[in-house]
């Protein structure tokens, strides 16, 4: 028998100018380290800068967009140059569904940053269930 | 002589699973927050890659220096992709190749021996954004 394990897809926007992309980043990365089975991510910018197989990506596995601003880049540029998300995430609607202020900072989070970074990560590994039981 | 720009771009690739992505990024950072405030700046790589105007014409009106991760070079070739020119190409390994005793870890952000490689890093990266502020190297 042929058993398919499917991984869902995480792409991250990198958002290195403001700091939630920052907490995007190490959310979307906390997901990864506690899921490495079930899921799977790439650098954004190798849908430009990489070759076919990274283009295909979102065409090969469900994916979940994880954007620290309104300009979605995550969002846009994999529906624009991969294949259609399966669900977009923002970071400022996750901080507002939770009451969390944004945080202030773009590196070295540390305690203060905690109850943000594990609220995105929990809303990450959700959609994740959700997209894995849709499969 | 060169016009004067206002602002050098210091771009660090997007580096999601690699620790020179990290430390790219950790370098950049270095230089934007305490190196070079005020005169080195950096943006969002993904906005290139959605073609975002604003970004597009920091990238392209202003000298710009790129740090990447990995040999993918997803950076230099963002900014190439968007006709944007690239000053000054680093892959942040060459860091590490020069400074053995610092060998940096992390993923998501590097640990302390990480930020102290791009301390360095960062002070030789400043020297050529002080070149291309002087107009000099474009
Ligand atoms: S979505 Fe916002 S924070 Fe993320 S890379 Fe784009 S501009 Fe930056
Ligand atoms: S240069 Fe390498 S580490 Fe950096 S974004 Fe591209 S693939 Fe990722």
């Amino acid at each position: 028998m042929d058993i398919q394990v499917v991984k869902v897809g995480i792409v991250s926007c990198s958002g290195e100018e403001i700091p939630e992309g920052t907490l995007c980043r190490l959310a979307c990365r906390k997901v990864l380290d506690e899921r490495p089975g079930e899921t799977v991510t790439i650098c954004l910018p190798l849908f430009i800068a990489g070759g076919e197989e990274e283009r295909t990506f979102a065409q090969n596995y469900p994916t979940i967009t994880v954007d620290g601003c309104d300009k979605l880049c995550a969002a846009k540029a994999t529906e624009m140059l991969s294949g259609k998300p399966s669900k977009s995430l923002s970071i400022p609607e996750i901080l507002k569904k939770h009451g969390l202020t944004p945080p202030t900072k773009l590196r070295h989070f540390g305690p203060e940053e905690d109850a943000a970074v594990k609220a995105v990560a929990e809303e990450i590994a959700r959609a994740v269930d959700e997209v894995l039981e849709e499969e | 002589m060169g016009k004067k720009p206002k602002q050098v771009v210091v771009l660090p690739c997007s580096g999601i699973g690699k620790t020179f992505g990290a430390l790219a990024r950790e370098t950049a950072y270095e230089l934007v927050e305490r190196v070079r405030p005020g005169l080195a700046t950096l943006t969002c790589l993904p906005l290139l890659v959605i073609n975002d105007p604003e970004a597009v014409a920091l990238v392209t009106e202003n000298p710009v220096i790129t740090i990447d991760g990995c040999p993918k070079d997803c950076a230099k070739k963002s900014v190439e992709a968007v006709g944007g020119r690239v000053a000054k190409a680093y892959e942040a390994i060459k860091f590490y190749k020069e400074h053995k005793d610092l060998k940096p870890e992390g993923i998501a952000e590097v640990n302390d021996t990480g930020r102290k490689l791009a301390q360095v890093a960062a002070a030789e990266v400043a020297r050529e954004v002080d070149k291309l502020a002087a107009g000099e190297g474009e």
